[in-house]
């Protein structure tokens, strides 16, 4: 069953039309990812699946439910979480802060604070600066505390957009062993990224994206190996 | 007696009460950028309403300080109500509009409310009944009266209140990310509607309280004294930093002892061509001088690093 679907999902901005019509599904506990390149409308498809861009409510479907539409901070209330492009952490909070926003919508303390624990033991670092004001994180650990800070409202969907961007390699790697491990756990995971290898290789399927709309889809495996994909996303010639 | 000192005693007086309408100004403007000039009409509601009550109760057998109480408890919830209502019908239809339109609103709201106090309590000054005995304590050579202290005290336990609040609670912590990034915040679940709206709540429970200790210690209130005393909070708002609560209460610290300061030696310095009528000159020769050197503000808000 998928946990998401989109059915023939239109976003425009102004008059124009940067998302048209595309379906995509992502089934219930597995990785799928969303790859294209600059300006094909990834961010803003998801951006419209969080709630942050108008659409009509049946193009999105979560748990069955039409969603379109709807608010952002009322989707969060339904398991819905985004990690936004650019991490978007409040650069005047502390870590710990960030971390409480995470856990708004919930009242279970006790949970939450096992939670906190749970987010300081994955990232380690996020633990030596929890009073520390996120803005002076570096990029690598201000994308854990964006992550961190979504998984501390225990969604079952997490939306993830471009969380290599801008992150030195090694940091990269570390951030996809993360959300590899957040998948195992058995949360949903729509990974939108630009490094079209890294995502095919923990994915359990992929979707391509170009100019609005989805010219590709499958196993992920089976991108992996597309002449096409390997060609266009993957720097390598037929 | 000691004219210096009796004029920081004025001043810190007066000041608290600035910095307390102050923090009325800067909390909105942290998260909605918006100057709410109608806020000092809001401050006049509370001294008003304060009136009523304590004018009404003033014959009975009640203690003078539980009639303020009672003056104060009718005038915080009507005063939240009027904020309420102000950003729900004014603002918050306004929200994505250039930033021009909400502040003409503003102005427009605070005329309305002004005219809907003159229907209600007339055009005349109301003097309020004298029910609180003078009681004054000698302080190295100055006085200070009973009144004064409770000002200062009430308005120091407000504001660390409200500090504790932002800083401390999980709303308060909601409060700041909301003004960090409103956009963000609605991703954590926040609704951000709500938090505005309370936002208009708090500054307006504290403008009341500042009504009341206002109308207490001139012993007088009227339909147009929330204009200048809002301007006056608002430069000091200006002065510590627009949109830093810290700033605020230094602000209104401050302008209220270089405003008492300013009246004490006003006419020693000028050869008595200028007398201390020209007291409300200095605040707003401060925002002024403020503008001009440091435009952000003494503890200016540190816009560089927003996320």
């Amino acid at each position: 069953m998928n946990l998401l679907e989109l059915t023939h999902l239109e976003v425009a901005y102004g008059g124009i039309k940067a998302v048209k019509g595309i379906d995509l599904g992502v089934p219930k506990g597995e990785l799928v990812c969303l790859i294209g390149a600059n300006g094909a409308g990834k961010t803003t498809t998801l951006k419209a699946i969080a709630g942050m861009l108008p659409v009509a409510p049946e193009a999105i479907r979560y748990n069955g439910a039409p969603i379109g539409g709807t608010r952002p901070f009322e989707l969060v209330r339904r398991g819905l979480a985004l990690v936004p492009e650019g991490r978007g952490v409040f650069g005047q909070l502390t870590v710990e802060e960030n971390l409480a926003m995470g856990a708004y919508v919930r009242s279970d303390a006790a949970a939450v604070k096992a939670d906190l624990a749970r987010a300081y033991s994955l990232f380690p670092r996020l633990a030596e600066r929890r009073s520390q004001s996120a803005g002076t994180l570096s990029g690598g650990e201000q994308q854990m505390l964006a992550i961190g800070r979504a998984l501390m409202s225990r969604p079952k969907l997490l939306l993830l957009d471009e969380p290599s961007m801008g992150l030195a390699p090694l940091m990269v790697q570390k951030i996809f062993e993360t959300i590899l491990a957040v998948a195992k756990e058995g949360v949903t995971i729509l990974l939108v990224e630009q490094n079209a290898r890294l995502a095919l290789e923990v994915s359990s399927r992929g979707y391509v994206m170009e100019t609005g709309l989805i010219t590709l889809s499958g196993p992920a495996c089976d991108l992996l190996v597309d002449p096409k994909v390997r060609a266009a996303y993957l720097g390598e010639a037929d | 007696m000691d004219i210096f000192l009796q004029q920081i005693i004025n001043g810190l007086t007066l000041g608290s009460v600035y910095a307390v309408v102050a923090l009325g100004y800067t909390m909105v403007y942290g998260i909605i950028q918006l100057i709410n000039f109608a806020h000092g009409e809001v401050v006049m509601i509370g001294a008003m309403v304060a009136f009523s009550v304590i004018t009404a109760l003033a014959g009975t057998a009640l203690p003078p300080v539980l009639i303020v109480l009672a003056g104060v408890l009718a005038a915080v919830p009507v005063c939240m109500l009027v904020g309420y209502a102000m950003e729900r019908i004014a603002y918050r239809p306004l929200r994505g509009a250039p930033r021009l339109a909400p502040l003409i609103t503003a102005i427009g709201i605070s005329i309305i409310l002004q005219h809907v106090a003159l229907l209600v309590w007339s055009r005349n000054p109301l003097a309020f009944p004298q029910i609180i005995p003078l009681v004054s304590f000698d302080v190295g050579g100055a006085i200070i009266t009973g009144v004064q202290i409770a000002i200062i005290l009430t308005s120091v336990l407000m504001m660390v209140g409200l500090t504790l609040m932002v800083y401390r609670t999980k709303l308060g912590i909601a409060m700041r990310a909301t003004s960090q990034n409103p956009q963000i915040a609605g991703l954590m679940g926040i609704d951000i509607d709500r938090i505005i709206a309370f936002t208009f709540i708090v500054g307006a429970a504290l403008g009341a309280v500042a009504g009341v200790m206002v109308g207490t210690y001139y012993g007088v209130a009227h339909y147009t004294m929330g204009s200048l005393l809002g301007l006056k909070a608002f430069s000091a708002a200006v002065l510590g930093g627009i949109g830093n609560l810290a700033g605020a209460m230094l602000g209104g610290i401050l302008l209220g002892i270089v405003e008492a300061l300013g009246a004490g030696y006003i006419g020693d310095l000028t050869n008595n061509v200028f007398g201390s009528n020209y007291q409300d000159v200095f605040a707003f020769l401060v925002l002024i001088a403020v503008l001009v050197f440091r435009p952000s503000g003494l503890l200016g808000e540190r816009v560089g690093d927003r996320a």
